[in-house]
């Protein structure tokens, strides 16, 4: 299925729960609200046609100081990338996030790779993710104030650690 | 002569020093703290082709409690820092520290919130390696480094 035909299938299926669609490169993304996530990623997933059975990666955006940043309306997006093993075509969700306030459904019992994912966007952007059962840092340290990737983390900020961290050690997360 | 033929040995007299020292920087048992690329490179230096043995350096302990010789090599993270610094505690004195490569001296080109800049911002570091990865004739070049510090030292005096 091309990228085009799979972004209309979304659009016919959750109509105003889309916000916007655009391509680059031949590269489909569709812009969705925070609360629609969970049934459109179920929705590609269980659709036949579709199959989209793996989840690629998940990551945040920040665009604060954007060149349209007087237009925009969120501030933060997390971009879901989903592709499927058995069609081979993949296409690009992405979740608007006004601000650190907003809350994004985790979709981690749909795909188990996304518990880390999510911890991660957290970590790198302080988006929250509502349901996920160990949102805790999980690339700084337990010591790290505020978040990295931000743009309005300063660069040239350091913050040391004072003993070993208990995320070096073995892990044992706890699920709700 | 009159005291060998008292004694009834052979014997040569020399100061306390330079026997320790002698000890010292010909058996010195490194501790390998690798992090990154550069520990690939020191594999290179303890095999055959360019083999730290030569200067009495090959054995190589898992164990900071059975090394003198701390050789960091790669990326610090601010989280690892700590873990570093509990490493280096727990050798015994006399130690040493080898800075490999430029991401231990300087944290490289990671210029950013997670990457200590520099490993001598944790533990006090004796020789410092250019490169990135440093070639093996490099790292064998601090090892002789360190023994040259070692033969200047005091070590009835420093340590003990």
């Amino acid at each position: 299925m091309t990228q085009d035909e799979i972004v209309a299938r979304i659009q016919s299926h959750f109509g105003a729960r889309v916000l916007g669609t655009y391509s680059f490169r031949g590269q489909a993304a569709v812009t969705i609200a925070p609360e629609a996530i969970r049934d459109v990623l179920t929705f590609l997933r269980n659709t036949p046609e579709l199959a989209f059975d793996m989840l690629m990666d998940v990551g945040g955006v920040d665009y604060l100081g954007y060149p349209d940043e007087d237009d925009r309306e969120w501030r933060f997006e997390v971009a879901y990338q989903v592709y499927s093993v058995a069609k081979n075509h993949r296409v690009r969700l992405k979740v608007a996030v006004r601000d650190e306030t907003v809350k994004v459904p985790s979709v981690w019992d749909l795909f188990g790779i996304a518990n880390w994912m999510e911890r991660e966007v957290y970590d790198m952007f302080g988006i929250t993710f509502s349901g996920h059962p160990n949102l805790r840092r999980i690339m700084c340290h337990d010591e790290f104030v505020g978040h990295a990737l931000r743009k309005d983390y300063p660069i040239n900020r350091r913050q040391k650690l004072s003993q070993p961290s208990e995320n070096l050690l073995c892990e044992k997360p706890e699920y709700a | 002569m009159g005291l060998e033929a008292q004694v009834n040995q052979p014997f040569i007299a020399t100061r306390m020093d330079e026997v320790i020292n002698w000890g010292r920087k010909y058996s010195m048992w490194p501790m390998p703290f690798g992090t990154a690329c550069c520990a690939i490179e020191f594999m290179g230096v303890v095999s055959s082709r360019f083999d730290v043995s030569r200067f009495g350096a090959e054995l190589v302990r898992f164990s900071p409690r059975q090394a003198d010789l701390l050789l960091v090599m790669g990326t610090i993270t601010q989280k690892m820092a700590p873990v570093l610094k509990q490493i280096y505690d727990q050798m015994p004195n006399p130690k040493w520290v080898v800075s490999m490569g430029a991401c231990a001296s300087s944290g490289g080109f990671y210029d950013n919130y997670s990457v200590v800049q520099g490993i001598d911002e944790i533990i006090p570091v004796d020789v410092y390696v250019a490169g990135c990865p440093p070639r093996p004739e490099n790292v064998i070049g601090a090892v002789v480094k360190i023994m040259e510090k070692i033969d200047r030292e005091r070590a009835a005096v420093d340590w003990k």
